[in-house]
């Protein structure tokens, strides 16, 4: 199988507190996945989980403490200086806070050509400029001497990717990219992942909390839960039949907007978050309906379920009556 | 039996700004009639900029330049007797906040002081509405409350960053109950939280307003959040109530065009067809087109709703839609 880009045992520790009182958070675990080309993959979480960290890991804005990043057939070994930004861009989650409020939204479609040499004179830029555009359903003219406040949040996502597409790339690393974007114009985004995978063949890293739209627009995904990938496998297996307990109390508490699906029951939360990283063994085990013995003193591995892989001690042979 | 609780009349609250010396007017609410009932969870949704907030700003008596109040009125049933809040004093006002109506907002790491431990924070809101009480006293009272409400008590002695976000949020929603208030105003108070939070933090709401038999006024754009929780639901777009309905009708027959596209667009799991997001962009209150707000983005736009705006019509008891393809409609008073 060809893989665009493969994570192998990534691991990111961060130390907290002064140099009398120290604390090691692992804020992402030993984690390994891989995405292929044209595919729409989701790291889904919620808020700590490490998803961003580990998209920031991959776009070499920060070093991992070990593990590998491959790509094209180049590794990266830690501590390395940022290796490559060709044939992978990215996205972020506050459209207002990409862009410099004082700054032609142009400049920077014209700054990355630069950067990149894609162009050798001014119409050839221009002509590049508009077709990416295009793709994302702007054009050049709507973009001419115009700066950030004039665009809604929804249109400066979406210039943001026609940016991101200017240099043909292979990935896209896409990090929360609709939840500061109305409801009503979500879809015009997560549509567009879909338009590019469908007929560029690009890939996109789609980092959300949002199960709803990674279930409408993604292939795979991997939940991940303070640091660790709890369950990984394709949308209809991951999100349609839940095997960890964790997703499937993930799964349940998403407010669907049907009111034939209300809430049942009542759910249980942690005070802070610090006590589930420090956690020996599984890091769910003080919430877990299904806790046992085992799952307070050995992390659990990974275990194939049904074609999904997931990490829980309850999928272990000699549990399984 | 009439058991409205809180009701407006025609309200049109404006933010008029001085831009370089020219005035500036943003039509955030822009004649709304609600009658909002008792032993209700009352729903508002719309999309940002659509003046949802500045619509709890006026239910809530808090507007301050440059909103204002441009003409209507918003009435309390109070002890049996309806009493416009125009004509309260500030301090009057101060003591229907918290004992008669109260506010949940979104940031409640904004709401809670940093440098205070929770105890102090509710030793503050229980000197300044109950009268000077002993130390011991308040924190007696704080203690049964968090019990009442089922959160843990060890957190009376943490600072408000010690806790985590729904823990936060779930303390301010217990001060802001602390004196059985009748109303409970909650702005997008689930918003910043993850979804096995959120879930938690809207428990805790409506196990409150069981306790309580009150009402809650639940502003957030999360449909799903609303699907949960609501009783009656207003649609919002642009300043203006279009289309008010049961939860049950909204989600399963919306009658106007916006919320129709607002509920098609929600993805749903077990379901992968395309979706389609409302056409266009929201428009700006400064600068509202003609007629029907929502008629440059409407497909089904017709030469009508490009002059005028429509009344309400009653659909069914209970339901009713400002829109043209629906019916002539007259200025139709609240239900």
């Amino acid at each position: 199988m060809e893989k665009l880009l493969e994570v192998e045992n990534l691991t990111k520790t961060f130390t907290l507190g002064s140099v009398l009182s120290r604390v090691k958070i692992t804020a992402v675990d030993n984690i390994s996945f891989y995405i292929k080309p044209a595919e729409i993959f989701a790291l889904a979480g919620e808020s700590g989980c490490g998803k961003t960290t580990t998209a920031r890991i991959i776009m070499g804005f920060e070093h991992a403490t070990s593990g590998v990043i491959i790509h094209g057939g180049k590794k990266e070994a830690k501590n390395e200086k940022v290796w490559f930004t060709e044939g992978i861009q990215a996205i972020f989650q506050d459209p207002f806070g990409t862009f410099n409020p004082l700054r032609q939204v142009e400049r920077y479609f014209f700054e990355t050509i630069e950067n990149y040499k894609l162009a050798k004179s001014k119409q050839e830029a221009i002509d590049r400029i508009d077709a990416k555009l295009r793709l994302v359903g702007l054009s050049h003219e709507d973009l001419a001497g115009k700066y950030p406040s004039e665009f809604s949040g929804g249109q400066l996502q979406r210039i943001s990717i026609a940016r991101a597409l200017l240099t043909d790339p292979q990935l896209i690393i896409a990090d929360e990219p609709v939840s500061m974007v109305d409801a009503s114009l979500r879809m015009s985004i997560v549509n567009l992942f879909k338009k590019l995978r469908d007929e560029l063949g690009v890939s996109v890293l789609y980092i959300t909390h949002d199960l709803a739209t990674a279930y409408y627009v993604c292939d795979r995904i991997a939940i991940m839960f303070r640091g660790k990938i709890a369950e990984m496998g394709t949308v209809e297996q991951v999100l349609m039949a839940p095997k960890h307990p964790y997703t499937q109390l993930l799964r349940a508490s998403i407010p669907e907007a049907d009111t034939a699906h209300r809430w049942q029951g009542e759910i249980k939360l942690t005070d802070t978050e610090e006590e589930e990283y420090l956690r020996q063994g599984c890091r769910f085990a003080g919430r877990c309906s299904h806790v046992m013995s085992i799952c307070r003193t050995t992390p659990p591995p990974d275990f194939e379920v049904e074609g999904a892989q997931v990490a829980c001690h309850l999928y272990a042979e000699q549990h399984i009556d | 039996m009439d058991n409205t609780i809180l009701r407006t009349e025609a309200l049109h609250a404006y933010y008029v700004l001085d831009v370089y010396g020219k005035q500036k007017i943003l039509k955030a609410v822009n004649e709304v009639d609600l009658a909002i009932q008792e032993d209700e969870i009352y729903g508002i949704a719309g999309e940002s900029g659509c003046g949802k907030t500045t619509l709890l700003k006026a239910l809530a008596a808090a507007v301050e330049p440059p909103l204002r109040v441009m003409s209507g009125r918003v009435t309390y049933r109070i002890a049996g007797e309806d009493v416009d809040v125009a004509t309260l004093t500030p301090e009057e006002k101060r003591k229907l906040r918290l004992e008669y109506i109260a506010y949940v907002p979104q940031g409640s790491m904004s709401v809670l002081n940093p440098v205070a431990r929770i105890r102090d924070t509710y030793r503050d809101f229980i000197e300044s509405h109950i009268g000077a009480h002993q130390k011991a006293e308040a924190y007696e009272l704080a203690k049964e409350h968090l019990s009442e409400l089922g959160l843990p008590l060890k957190i009376l002695d943490a600072y408000p960053h010690q806790l985590s976000g729904g823990m936060r949020q779930r303390v301010t929603i217990a001060l802001a109950t602390l004196l059985k208030p009748r109303i409970i105003i909650g702005d997008e108070p689930t918003t910043a939280l993850d979804v096995v939070v959120q879930r938690g933090v809207v428990q805790l709401l409506k196990d409150v307003q069981r306790k309580l038999q009150n009402t809650i006024i639940l502003v957030t754009h999360d449909m799903g959040v609303h699907a949960n929780i609501a009783d009656r639901i207003g649609i919002m777009y642009a300043g203006k109530i279009v289309e008010e309905a049961p939860t049950e009708k909204i989600f399963g027959a919306p009658a106007h065009p916006y919320t129709q596209y607002l509920i098609n667009s929600l993805p749903k799991f077990g379901d992968k067809t395309q979706r389609e997001s409302v056409p266009g962009s929201p428009p700006s209150l400064a600068n509202l087109p003609s007629g029907c707000p929502f008629h440059p983005r409407c497909p089904h736009a017709k030469d009508i709703c490009k002059q005028e705006m429509p009344g309400f019509t009653q659909v069914e008891p209970k339901h009713r839609v400002a829109c043209w393809l629906v019916g002539e409609g007259e200025h139709g008073k609240a239900a």
